[in-house]
């Protein structure tokens, strides 16, 4: 198990006061929360500072964690000394951090999960385990290929949920559905799988799964609601002259035609051929003109003749 | 141990339609708490009271943004109701950067 520096997560020195700790969570949380934040691996920061926080904040485990001293590195392999925990007490308030599964081995090793009294008190904050002990429902995400909404698809999704054994100690319990994704499906929508939300704690009872789809991003189209958005390019003269030219959709190449005096720019509409749904969405073709290398002699005096011939100022109406 | 059926899931969409009793479970906050977020302007009800209220399937997504902001950030509905709107105009400003990239000179 290593050794986490929590202070460091933080950006804290040791010796800072209560008040210094809250701020400097206010602002990371506001920096990394995940419904905010572009930060690549935003979570992951988020569930690190949310957790050197539920140490921090509280003087009685802050004091244990500080009696660790000062020597630890990060990520350090750490065992507990064998009197750990002997003059400590965890009372009330106790464990109302990002969830039973969301915090580190090295934490639980030293406050134990779910310790802190009966009350266990999840907050609802942000898991991409995604349980809320308040709700019979629950959440997850799951990212999905472009394709899968237009074909459809099936997504083992691994889920821990927590439960009381029968000694009342709390425990999580993993499973593993087989999802099917329906076609159709758009960036940030929910799937509701009826009564396939884990028992709640304390009120038992069955509650709803909820999956937010997330698109891996492709190299070719940006997704908005059923539409796709992408740049083809063309040639300076299929952009003059109008040219049928091919064009990839996710369900393969379609013959798309490019009219005459098309520009960089240009927006061109297949209808339906977006995600399907009803209705199904578009794709919006943008053309930007590539002009090929003039290391060709030919190609050049061909160019030459051109810029001849059609005595054209792009920046007329700049007045320059 | 592990379950290995496949199961069927319902797009939650526009046509979707969600009372606020589901409401209030999916998102795991009493009642009360979905009624301010109405009051807030957030989530828009269709119907003439409250026992035949609908809320469109995107009510749902707004609502568990509304509820991690106010959990992990400390901030209040109005807060919450103004990072929201914010977030939402940023997503637009985001996609139509990546349509649209700026070409910057050099």
């Amino acid at each position: 198990m290593e050794y986490k520096d929590y202070y460091k997560i933080m950006g804290l020195e040791r010796s800072a006061t209560q008040d210094d700790i809250k701020r400097a969570y206010r602002k990371l949380a506001r920096k990394y929360h995940p419904d905010v934040s572009k930060e690549p691996d935003a979570e992951a920061h988020f569930k690190a500072m949310g957790e050197a926080y539920e140490v921090l904040k509280d003087p009685e485990k802050r004091a244990a964690y500080d009696q660790l001293g000062a020597n630890w590195k990060a990520g350090q392999e750490f065992r507990p000394p064998p009197d750990w925990d002997s003059g400590f007490e965890f009372s009330g308030g106790g464990f109302t951090g990002a969830g039973a599964g969301g915090f580190s081995d090295f934490f639980e090793e030293l406050f134990g999960r779910g310790r802190g009294g009966g009350g266990f008190h999840h907050h609802s904050g942000f898991d991409s385990r995604g349980f809320n002990a308040h709700s019979q429902d629950h959440h997850a995400k799951v990212e999905i290929d472009l394709n899968d909404a237009y074909y459809g698809a099936t997504r083992s999704i691994g889920l821990q949920s927590p439960e009381l054994d029968s000694n009342g100690q709390l425990r999580l319990r993993q499973r593993t559905l087989n999802v099917k994704i329906p076609t159709g499906v758009k960036e940030g929508q929910q799937i509701r799988l009826a009564g396939q939300g884990a028992p709640g704690i304390g009120e038992g009872g069955k509650g709803d799964l909820y999956l937010e789809i997330r698109y891996k991003p492709h190299p070719i189209y940006t997704v908005e609601g059923r539409d796709l958005h992408m740049t083809l390019p063309v040639a300076p003269w299929e952009a003059a002259l109008g040219a049928i030219v091919k064009t990839p959709t996710p369900v393969g190449p379609v013959e798309l035609k490019v009219p005459a005096d098309s520009n960089s720019g240009s927006k061109l509409r297949l209808k339906g051929r977006g995600i399907p749904g009803n209705p199904a969405g578009d794709i919006y073709v943008t053309l930007n003109i590539v002009v090929p290398n003039t290391t060709n002699e030919q190609i050049k005096s061909l160019y030459e003749e051109l810029s001849r011939k059609a005595a054209f100022n792009p920046r007329a109406g700049m007045g320059t | 141990m592990v379950k290995q059926t496949t199961l069927t899931g319902i797009i939650v969409d526009e046509n979707t339609e969600l009372t606020l009793v589901q409401l209030s479970q999916a998102c795991g906050q009493p009642a009360e708490w979905v009624l301010a977020l109405v009051e807030e302007g957030i989530i828009e009800p269709v119907g003439r009271d409250r026992t035949h209220w609908r809320f469109r399937g995107k009510s749902l997504r707004r609502v568990l943004i509304v509820r991690r902001l106010e959990s992990d950030l400390g901030v209040n509905l109005a807060g919450a109701a103004l990072a929201l709107e914010l977030l939402e105009e940023v997503e637009q400003l985001r996609r139509k950067l990546e349509r649209e990239p700026i070409k910057l000179p050099g």
